[in-house]
């Protein structure tokens, strides 16, 4: 009961806030005045666009969006490298050594790409300063040019020019990320979340050990970390410490926060776009995409593990954080993977098969609110590979938006779709070829297969949680992950800006009695099916091998 | 010379499409015969490289052929699948890629046996070429060159394509329009000079202007484009050959990566059967049928008597939003006649007929004809010295001819407002009583022509339009598939008003010169729209080009012709809807059948899986209940070889296409195709394994 109350409280605060924060974002990334921020920000950010030498001029080619973005985001990688593998004495109150090479260049990339995974325990491995100044630094940057990209990718769509990546990325983290997670920081700080550059306090226990408490400038990370789905801990146990996430209530304002930004890009492509209603649809068709697997996972942990029925009646509360129960944990799970978030309230590796499918079958999909920027891109490659295959049905070139959708379109569309599969499935079945020497991995069988590919999808669709129980910190796991975090990331985001870019350049056909229209229920519902099939064809014997066999074990099929 | 045959008139479209006749189906004997031949010539893979869905299963054929001969060389396991588990996998592959390569012969056969008729025709025939001291010469055909004029006279070929100059006769075009009556061409009138090579003159004699070099005429293109010679991809075509190379892509590695993940449970993958489960997975359906859909797509133009430059203006048309269509010949009969002479300031009918017919006489138009005849009629011939006169043609821009006597005086008629200029550029006055005249003719619908001495207006000659039958339903049609009909006519205002409003077009444009056609076609276009336009004329040539799709009546000149990337050999303007319904079939049919081909692997995977991992404890997923984990894949995969054979009459004749909106073809379309596909495997793989599992095949 308390699980259902949840969830339509979630899902009316998500829905409700999609139009205002959309309006804001339409504002933001359309140069409209903003005279709250105007006064204030614009001689900010002009200063530091000068400061760059950026003049502002739109990009008139995909690669004039996408130079400016690689070469930045080259610079913030190397410098949170830098902060990783000094981690100076300064801010270092427990004096913690540099990283490993190996784990630093992982943390810095996976950071860098929004992905979060983290193959360290971060209160034993990581300064103050270090959590400040390369991861924090990185939740800013790296959910800022998620949403430059899917604004440009939103902009091509419409028929406009791509727009300035500098300006872009400036106004996201003025206007969009710092306003939001300033506020939900005082939030976290009114609930008990410390925001402290002390040291940790060493406490004695009830028994009388001595117990050391990690703190640190917790709140502001934690509220950055949500707003901007990145999802890396400040702690190891991530949004299952108290001091990330004190209560039930900042745990559903988490939630809200996760897929806050990317159902209000949602809604802002619908104001581009001029048409709200297809922007609507699309949101109703994620919500209800979202609803079916948050049912399936909440229903799978809530009726318990059968093989545990003789002894044990109840939910399955293995890996669950009690203080918010094993319905929300699935729940929370649905969502941060949903979200390409990746914080975690509760162990992934404990959910049972079905509940584990779920996150899997998120982070295959990609489009469940999705990424910040990305998660909309991808939903509109969806579209654009619906009005492809069922436009031909109507007997016309496929148009969409009023412009056809043609060979560079498909081209482009096809290739995101190809990616996703190599990143994930290929680097799975080297490890699992090696097993023995490579994985790690902590329950053989079906499982082990689940806690393999989990890696390499999480790291592959920029989420960063993790199936944990396998043994990640090593050479192997930190540089084959690094290919997937890489591919994953930069990859369809360059096939999305070209894609966006030939786009505008075509002529725009006015609509007729023999358009199909996108903006309608059944065209809609026929997205959702190709998403379910395109989707998840590729990845079904996986999944089938992984978690659905291990079902079927559990219930003691033949 | 033989007694002349009764005049002939050019042909007239005939009436209501199901009683037209389309070209005679050439002889289908032998056709199954050479496909069945072609479909083992296919396997050749030099050309089966170039379709890459195939291509897989033509390298999964050799791999399963491979463990036919040895069983062993892939999987030293002893729960591999033996001898004649592989062999019989083998020759479903096989018969798959048969399948798919019959299909494609069977379309192309079809083109070739159309272009085999027209080449007979083209059998080299010999030539009179006239030289230029007058005399003739004897040549072959293969030597003539643009410029060369020959004479042809009664039972003798046309040997190339030309412009009559000089003669009357009646041409029997059989061979390429299928048509048997002949048809009359004559000199100097713009829609019935030009004659295509390989059609006989039947009557009289023609002497003819060689427009084409050999090799490159009318009938080589036509041989060339239903052989399919010269067939490249489509736009559409490429973007779903890419789609379909990249989902075969994903599907290679999904099924390349899966033995590890497999071996990692001690569940083991046999090759054959990784081998059968890419098969099954990647778009064999539509990959198989995707180049008989185009080549059947212009064959079935072909049938309509039209012939297309290319794929992609057969395509172009299904996304036509806006038809051009000149008036006179498309929406009425091609000849206005004249019907009254309607004098105006005082001068009586007689009169007004004895000039209209000294400024008709050197008019070769049937327009002028049919004045002279209407004055003959009236016995109102004029006395003037008309052999030392000069004519003054008519010119789309003067909108008038005439007749110039050789004392200064000159006789004009033509458009009433062109006459009205040149009488007050001659210092005199319009009377009072002409606009009345003119406005009684443009109110029936008819094309007034005002007719002076000089400065003084005779009156107004009353030119009759008969629209043609059928044109309302056509264009009621035209607008349920959203398509917006124009109509240009250089008439009046108030008599284009008329014929638009009788015939149903959605729009006119009065008054029109030939540069206006395409400003008009540029301006459609500047709003994204894409237009179609009809068109006979020489000064039609430009707009044809500018058009997106340009359709040339075959009666037109070669100018026409060869700007257009349509020809209509039955010179029926309203076809153009038959062709949008072709190219809209093209397109739909391909979706389709991508549709289908994709939900169709929902089904595969629950055969193929739970049978290839059943010790994985995968069992549970079949829920089909197949018979034995190697029934469940043969069965997958003779249902995935017998779908194509199943599909090719509907890749062949086109998903049946009804005018209506995207909506409804989409829901329709989605029922039938979308979710046939997941349901039909489910059952025809059932029904499979029953029979495999009653013939005790594994």
């Amino acid at each position: 009961m308390t699980d259902l109350f949840q969830v339509v409280v979630f899902v009316a605060l998500v829905l409700a806030t999609a139009p205002v924060l959309g309006k804001h974002l339409f504002q933001v990334f359309d140069g409209q005045p903003q005279p709250l921020f105007d006064r204030w920000l614009t001689p900010l950010e002009n200063g530091v666009l000068r400061l760059v030498g950026e003049r502002g001029r739109p990009a008139e080619q995909a690669w004039d969006y996408l130079r400016p973005l690689l070469l930045s985001n080259l610079l913030f990688g190397l410098l949170a490298l830098a902060f990783l593998l000094l981690q100076p004495p300064w801010l270092n109150p427990q004096g913690l050594p540099p990283m490993r090479w190996d784990t630093a260049l992982h943390t810095a990339i996976s950071f860098l790409t929004n992905t979060d995974q983290q193959h360290y325990t971060p209160e034993q491995s990581l300064s103050d300063l270090s959590q400040l100044g390369a991861l924090q630094f990185l939740f800013f940057t790296s959910a800022a040019t998620g949403l430059a990209v899917g604004f440009a990718f939103i902009r091509g769509l419409c028929g406009r020019p791509l727009g300035n990546f500098n300006s872009d990325l400036i106004r996201a983290i003025t206007r969009v990320l710092i306003p939001l997670s300033f506020l939900f920081a005082l939030v976290l700080l009114v609930n008990g979340a410390p925001m402290t550059l002390a040291g940790p306090v060493t406490l004695k226990t009830l028994e009388g050990a001595d117990q050391i408490l990690v703190r640190g400038p917790v709140a502001g990370y934690e509220a950055i970390k949500q707003i901007g789905e990145n999802g890396g801990g400040f702690f190891g146990a991530n949004s299952a410490h108290p001091f990330e996430n004190p209560n039930p209530f900042t745990n559903l304002l988490a939630m809200v926060a996760m897929f806050a930004v990317p159902a209000a890009t949602i809604d802002a492509f619908g104001r581009f776009l001029g048409n709200r209603r297809q922007a609507t649809l699309l949101l109703l068709l994620v919500t209800v995409l979202f609803l079916a697997l948050a049912a399936v996972a909440i229903g799978a942990e809530q009726s318990g593990n059968p093989l545990l029925a003789a002894w044990l009646s109840g939910p399955n509360l293995e890996g669950k954080e009690v203080r918010f129960g094993a319905g929300i944990t699935a729940l929370f799970a649905t969502i941060t993977t949903g979200s390409m978030t990746g914080a975690v309230n509760g162990a992934m590796d404990s959910l049972l098969p079905l509940g584990g499918l779920v996150p899997l079958f998120n982070l295959f999909l990609q489009v469940i609110f999705g990424g910040q920027g990305t998660g909309v891109a991808y939903l509109l490659v969806f579209l654009i590979l619906t009005v492809f295959l069922t436009g031909l049905m109507v007997g016309r070139t496929p148009e969409l938006f009023g412009r056809k959708v043609e060979k560079g379109e498909i081209v482009w569309s096809s290739l995101i779709l190809l990616i996703h599969p190599l990143f994930v499935l290929v680097p799975a079945a080297i490890t699992l070829a090696y097993a023995p020497t490579l994985s790690g991995i902590s329950n053989p069988g079906s499982h082990g297969i689940s806690q393999v590919v989990y890696e390499y999808a999480s790291a592959s669709a920029n989420n960063g949680s993790g199936f944990e129980g396998l043994g990640d910190g090593t050479l192997w796991w930190n540089l084959s992950t690094i290919v997937s975090l890489l591919g994953g990331r930069y990859l369809p985001i360059a096939a999305l800006l070209l894609l966006a870019a030939g786009f505008a350049r075509k002529t725009k056909v006015p609509p007729g009695p023999g358009t199909l229209a996108t903006d309608t229920a059944l065209f809609t519902m026929v997205t959702g099916v190709v998403i379910l099939i395109l989707g998840a064809l590729t990845f079904f014997p996986v999944l089938a091998l992984g978690p659905i066999a291990e079902a079927f074990s559990l219930i003691g099929a033949p | 010379m033989t007694t002349l045959q009764p005049p002939i008139f050019p042909r007239m479209p005939r009436g209501r499409r199901d009683q037209r006749r389309y070209t005679e189906r050439p002889s289908s004997d032998g056709l199954l015969g050479r496909a069945v031949v072609q479909s083992f010539v296919k396997l050749d893979p030099r050309l089966t490289a170039r379709n890459p869905v195939m291509f897989v299963v033509w390298c999964g054929t050799l791999v399963t052929l491979a463990a036919t001969l040895e069983p062993r060389l892939f999987e030293l396991s002893p729960e591999a699948p033996g001898r004649g588990f592989n062999a019989l996998l083998s020759l479903i592959l096989l018969a798959t890629l048969l399948f798919a390569n019959f299909a494609e012969a069977l379309a192309e056969g079809r083109g070739k046996a159309q272009a085999d008729a027209l080449r007979r025709t083209q059998a080299s025939t010999q030539a009179r070429r006239l030289l230029p001291d007058g005399s003739e010469a004897l040549v072959d055909s293969s030597a003539l060159r643009r410029g060369d004029q020959v004479c042809v006279s009664q039972g003798e070929m046309i040997p190339a394509d030309g412009e009559v100059v000089d003669g009357v006769a009646a041409v029997d075009e059989s061979a390429i329009t299928g048509e048997s009556a002949p048809v009359l061409k004559e000199a100097g009138s713009d829609v019935a000079s030009s004659v295509t090579g390989g059609t006989r003159v039947v009557s009289d004699m023609l002497l003819i202007r060689i427009t084409a070099d050999p090799g490159k005429g009318f009938i080589d293109r036509m041989i060339a484009l239903v052989e399919g010679a010269e067939r490249s991809k489509t736009p559409n075509e490429i973007a779903l050959t890419v789609l379909l190379a990249v989902l075969t892509q994903v599907f290679l590695i999904a099924v390349a990566t899966l033995p590890p993940v497999a071996a990692y449970i001690d569940s083991p993958t046999p090759v054959v059967v990784l081998v059968a489960l890419l098969v099954a997975l990647i778009p064999t359906t539509i990959g198989g049928l995707l180049s008989a859909i185009g080549i059947a797509g212009m064959d079935r133009v072909a049938q309509f008597n039209v012939i297309a430059t290319s794929g992609r203006a057969v395509e172009a048309c299904g996304d036509i939003t806006t038809l051009v269509l000149d008036k006179t010949g498309t929406i009425t009969l091609g000849n206005r006649l004249a019907e009254e002479f309607l004098p105006v300031g005082g001068h009586s009918e007689r009169e007004l007929a004895t000039t209209a017919h000294a400024a008709s006489w050197f008019d070769n138009t049937p327009e002028g004809k049919s004045i002279v005849r209407l004055a003959e009629k009236l016995d109102a011939v004029t006395a003037l010295p008309m052999d030392t006169a000069t004519g003054l043609e008519f010119s789309a821009r003067t909108r008038m001819s005439g007749t110039d006597l050789a004392d200064g005086n000159e006789l004009r008629k033509g458009a009433v407002e062109a006459i009205k200029g040149f009488v007050r550029s001659r210092g005199g006055t319009v009377p009072a009583d002409l606009d009345e005249a003119y406005e009684r003719v443009s109110r029936l619908g008819g094309t007034p022509l005002a007719v002076c001495w000089n400065a003084e207006i005779h009156g107004v000659i009353y030119l009759k339009d008969i629209i043609k039958p059928g044109m309302r339903e056509r264009f009621d049609q035209l607008r349920r598939m959203g398509i917006r009909s124009v109509m240009l006519t250089g008439d009046n205002a108030i008599t284009a008003g008329v014929i638009a409003r009788e015939a149903g077009v959605d729009d006119f444009i009065a008054e029109a010169t030939p540069e206006d056609k395409i400003a008009v076609i540029q301006a459609e276009q500047r709003l994204g729209r894409l237009v179609a336009m009809t068109g006979d004329g020489t000064n039609d040539a430009p707009a044809l080009a500018q058009a997106n799709v340009g359709v040339a009546m075959n009666s037109g000149t070669q100018a026409a012709k060869e700007a257009a990337n349509m020809v209509d050999l039955d010179s029926d303007p309203t076809k153009l809807i038959d062709i949008v319904t072709i190219g809209k079939q093209l397109l739909i049919t391909r979706g389709a059948l991508t549709t289908f081909s994709i939900a169709n692997d929902v089904a595969k995977y629950f055969a193929i899986l739970p049978a290839l991992f059943g010790k994985a404890g995968l069992a549970p997923l079949n829920l089909m209940g197949l018979a034995s984990p190697q029934s469940a894949i043969l069965s997958a995969m003779v249902f995935n070889a017998l779908i194509i054979p199943a599909l090719v009459p509907l890749a062949l004749k086109g998903v049946a296409f009804r005018p209506s909106t995207a909506d409804q073809l989409l829901r329709r379309n989605l029922l039938v195709y979308g979710l046939g596909g997941l349901v039909v495997p489910f059952i025809g793989i059932k029904l499979i394994d029953l029979a495999v599992s009653a013939l005790r095949l594994v």
